[in-house]
């Protein structure tokens, strides 16, 4: 018994991600268009855009191969199944045990190989130029995420996700310099990984700001869809991520009642839409930077992770 | 048991003389490369069933060598265990070799090393004694040497070859040194008398330094590294992924078997000495290998590491170790020998790839290439294996050493020394660096190689390789899927190694619910590759079959849009040196001294704009090249020795031999 409703859990998990992040996407450009004064699109505007671009049909380069067909599909697993790893408004996922933080973080490493592969497939300069910028970005966000993750796990005990956040929600835990400094550097590298400003512009199509949509520029129909939803995924799994490891309350228990999986749902949305606003205040105020700077930044939240680990293995209380 | 690995030897040693008499007929190559792969296959299999049964140590004593030691052989489960490494990765270079060896010019230049060098690395893993050990070692490295320059007409080879011959000289006097301090005065050389013998503290540290000087110059510790990637690129394909596979891993052997098992119980900063090497290697590997644009020697660069991956693992190990932690250390130490495993299934593979490539086109220059996945679909198709295995992606094998050695390293804030306090995490931080850009490296390996528009006629024309070549790397690459997603049978394989070296082996893996692999407990961390891969395979195909069947399945081919504005030249590609400059210029500029260069030429000329990229290895440029200028310098001083009467040399031989009896008499 316990096994089926955990795996009914564990499948409103996959679909909650799957369902939920277009709107994510969707509210964070309606809030910025607000903050511009603008009236923005209707919230809903990913989803259609999704619909319409899965109708239509693929127009492929001459040069693409089989491995450019596949790859939207790649990424979009490999996404979808680190979404739905992460807890979002209940806890103790029923195959949480499957991959830990680490495993998770590698799917999407994963998932960049080949999203990495496929803009320099068709052979062309905008492809490039998206690739080798977009592996450079990895190579500094991808030490610094793991670094947190070993803050994380030293603190918790655990690399297991689901455990680290019922140990998160526990309250054992107070204030600590290493969970400060992690946070600011898990925020500083969400931000690189999702390709958003002052790193990446998500709207731009100026050839010469942008890294992930030079990627996936040859991209088209259906296979767009696909890359734009696992980015809109990918956003919500971060944002599930921060809030389950640094504001847990609320998170539902394994075992808990209806009135407590309502009360995790509706302060899973609330936390989301608190982080939807911040991202676009904080994406509103401040502009995007030349790409040889994002190395400092990245750079700077690889050393605040390194120092949060550091404390922890000299002291136990940091 | 040890006997008829002693008689598989023996067999490949002769294989060596008849492949000298064969060689001049067209079946020579088949019949030395379809007889070792027979024999290695043996030898893997016979070393399989001894590690996975009940393993009893059974030695042989042949009255070979010195008169009074005789040549001991064994076989224990670390021996066992490198013997498959090194048996499986000979099979598969053999079976390789059956199909690419078809095109090689001058096949009685490596047609009789090849066996011999199989029988080197073989008796290298399985002898007992140190002088046994010794003349092995020097053999796997004179036959290697012979292989390296076995196409000699290229001026590169024969340069390559001759400084590996001057490291793997000097590493092997590092080691002779090495036995001869553990052997001590009497001359106790059988590993089992070294074994009861323990050294006092300053001896056994200098025998450490030596063995790490001496294995790690063959494995390519940096900065020991200098000719591993001009050697193992030069020598021909299968041979280079022999050498890159397998003989990095039995210099690996030759560190855990002096290190874990004659030296006896270790001291602490011995890890510190190991895992800040292991640290620096796997960084500037990759660094390195990420500024070249010659395939096969990227790979080489590559394999530098990997090398400090594994040795990362080992100097927890020692670390564990040391404070008796025997749980942590059978978790490092495993990590550490499933990752020796790996990086010679994959590299192999990758070998394998760039041989296949290299007979296509005649080109390893990445600048050369492109667009091979249209004309080499399988070889693309394996190659890109490797390259996710070799990333630590999951679901490949890659990944689960990596994951397991990160989990050694969430272990180590309970070692109470303060120095390793410091260390672990930043060694933590440059293996999670080297993961990073390990991948970066191999999209631009694959993505140059393989994607793309040909950027020569060689590269439009390749036609893809023979059979007996792909099977060879769809039987690694299968491998790097299966130790991917079932690691519990490899771990436990493991075990009796771990068990002999340090005392425990990890918690028993395979019956586990789900094949799940939990290196501690559950609760703290566990990782199933089979549901990884179940669950990506899954979603990844219902999203393929809803989107075909509800939404659309049409496709219209037509040129790139590349912003409205492409181009049919394949040169306004992006090439691999053009992928690389981000990196370069982040990383570059302070390790490579990386200057750019630009050159344009007054508005309406007609010359072409230039960019030259400038890098220095600063490694060589400090530590190489003033041995060389001083070695040059010494032998111009020196020379006058040559020209010397006969009466000179006489007093010459007289005084070193009162010099001589005077330190005997002293």
């Amino acid at each position: 018994m316990n096994f089926v409703r955990d795996l009914v859990f564990q499948g409103a998990q996959m679909l909650l991600v799957l369902l939920l992040s277009p709107l994510l996407t969707g509210f964070v450009r309606k809030v910025k268009a607000r903050l511009l004064r603008r009236r923005g699109p209707p919230l809903l505007q990913p989803y259609r855009d999704l619909v319409r671009l899965m109708r239509k049909e693929v127009v492929l380069a001459e040069s693409a191969s089989w491995l450019f067909r596949v790859i939207p599909y790649i990424v979009f697993a490999g996404t979808w199944v680190a979404a739905s790893l992460v807890p979002t408004f209940r806890g103790g996922l029923l195959f949480s045990w499957s991959a830990d933080l680490i495993a998770i973080i590698a799917l999407l490493g994963s998932a960049r190989f080949f999203l990495a592969l496929a803009g320099l497939d068709v052979g062309t300069s905008f492809g490039g130029i998206g690739s080798s910028r977009e592996v450079m970005i990895a190579s500094l966000a991808e030490p610094a995420m793991l670094m947190i993750v070993f803050t994380l796990a030293l603190i918790a005990g655990a690399t297991q996700l689901s455990t680290m956040a019922a140990y998160m929600a526990s309250g054992a835990e107070g204030l600590r310099v290493s969970l400060g400094l992690a946070v600011i550097a898990l925020i500083m590298v969400a931000i690189a990984e999702n390709a958003r400003i002052p790193i990446d512009n998500p709207t731009t199509h100026l050839e010469l700001t942008m890294v992930h949509e030079a990627m996936v520029l040859e991209y088209s129909g259906r296979h767009l869809a696909l890359i734009d939803l696992s980015s809109e995924i990918k956003l919500l799994l971060y944002v599930s991520l921060i809030t389950c490891l640094f504001t847990p309350w609320g998170i539902a228990v394994p075992d808990a009642d209806v009135q407590a999986l309502v009360a995790g749902v509706v302060s899973y949305l609330g936390k989301l839409a608190a982080c939807g606003v911040l991202l676009a205040v904080f994406e509103t105020a401040i502009a995007k930077m030349r790409v040889f700077r994002v190395p400092a930044f990245l750079g700077a939240a690889l050393m605040l992770s390194l120092l949060a680990t550091l404390l922890l293995f000299v002291s136990g209380s940091l | 048991m040890t006997a008829y690995f002693l008689y598989g030897v023996g067999a490949l040693f002769a294989l060596a003389p008849i492949a000298v008499v064969l060689a001049a007929s067209r079946a020579a190559s088949g019949i030395v490369y379809i007889a070792c792969l027979l024999i290695t296959a043996v030898l893997t299999a016979l070393a399989a069933t001894y590690l996975f049964g009940r393993p009893v140590g059974s030695a042989i004593i042949l009255p070979l060598g010195l008169p009074w030691l005789g040549a001991h052989f064994r076989i224990d489960p670390l021996s066992a265990f490198f013997l498959i490494v090194v048996n499986l990765g000979g099979a598969a270079a053999s079976l390789f070799a059956l199909g690419y060896g078809r095109h090689e010019k001058t096949p009685q230049r490596v047609l009789p090393f090849y066996p011999a060098y199989l029988a080197a690395m073989n008796l290298v893993v399985s002898s007992d004694d140190a002088f046994s050990f010794l003349v092995a070692w020097e053999f796997m490295s004179l036959t290697s040497w012979a292989l390296v320059i076995a196409h000699h007409k290229d001026s590169d080879n024969v340069r390559a070859g001759y400084i590996y011959l001057l490291m793997a000289s000097f590493g092997t006097l590092a080691l002779l040194l090495a036995f001869g301090l553990l052997a001590g005065s009497d001359g106790h050389y059988a590993f089992e008398a070294i074994r009861t013998a323990h050294p006092s503290a300053g001896l056994a540290a200098l025998v450490l330094i030596l063995t790490v000087v001496g294995a790690g110059s063959k494995a390519g510790i940096v900065p020991l590294h200098a000719w591993l990637p001009l050697a193992h690129p030069a020598a021909p394909s299968h041979v280079s992924a022999l050498m890159s596979g397998v003989m990095t891993k039995v210099a690996v052997y030759g560190f855990a078997r002096i290190a874990f098992d004659l030296l006896g119980p270790p001291d602490w900063w011995w890890s510190i000495l190991v895992l800040a090497l292991g640290g620096v290697t796997a960084t500037m590997g990759v660094l390195y290998a990420l500024m070249q644009h010659d395939l096969k020697r990227l790979l080489a660069y590559h394999t530098v590491e990997n090398i400090g991956i594994i040795f990362i693992g080992l100097g927890l190990a020692l670390a564990f170790k040391a404070h008796s932690m025997a749980f942590a250390a059978a978790l490092a130490l495993t990590a550490a020998l499933f990752h020796v495993l790996n990086h010679s299934v994959f590299k192999s593979l990758l070998f394998f790839g760039a041989g296949a490539v290299l007979n296509a086109t005649g080109e390893r220059d990445m600048e050369h290439l492109g667009g091979l996945i249209h004309r080499m679909p399988q070889t693309a198709f394996v190659f890109l294996i490797g390259c996710v295995a070799i990333s630590a992606l999951p679901p490949l094998n890659g990944f689960v050493s990596e994951w397991l050695t990160f989990q050694a390293i969430l272990l180590s804030p309970q070692l109470p020394a303060w120095g390793l306090k410091f260390l672990v995490p930043a060694v933590g931080a440059l293996l999670a660096l080297s993961a990073a850009l390990a991948a970066a490296c191999f999209v631009k390996a694959f993505g140059m190689s393989f994607l793309g528009r040909a950027r020569t006629p060689a590269a439009a024309n390749a036609e893809e390789t023979d059979g007996n070549s792909l099977a060879a790397m769809y039987f690694l690459a299968a491998l790097c899927l299966i130790a991917g997603i079932l690691p519990g049978l490899f771990i436990d394989a493991l075990a009796p190694v771990s068990q002999a070296l340090v005392g425990t082996g990890m918690p028993h893996q395979s019956g586990l619910a789900w094949l799940t692999i939990v290196p501690v407990v559950e609760s703290r961390s566990s990782y199933n590759g089979l549901l990884v891969f179940v669950f990506v395979t899954m979603s990844g195909s219902i999203a393929a079959f809803a989107i075909h069947r509800l939404a659309s399945d049409r496709i219209r081919r037509g040129p790139a849009w590349d912003c409205g504005y492409p181009d049919p030249s394949p040169a306004t590609q992006y090439t691999a040196s053009s992928f690389a400059q981000p990196i370069r210029r982040v990383y570059g500029t302070s390790i490579f001294h990386a200057r750019e260069v630009a050159e344009m030429p007054p508005p309406g000329a007609t010359s072409p704009a230039r960019l030259t990229v400038e890098l220095r290895d600063l490694i060589w440029d400090s530590l190489y090249a003033p041995i060389a200028t001083f070695v040059g310098f010494a032998t111009d001083r020196l020379n006058i020795l040559q020209f010397l009467t006969i009466r000179r040399y006489l007093t010459l031989v007289f005084a070193a031999l009162v010099l001589l009896l005077l330190v005997l008499a002293i």
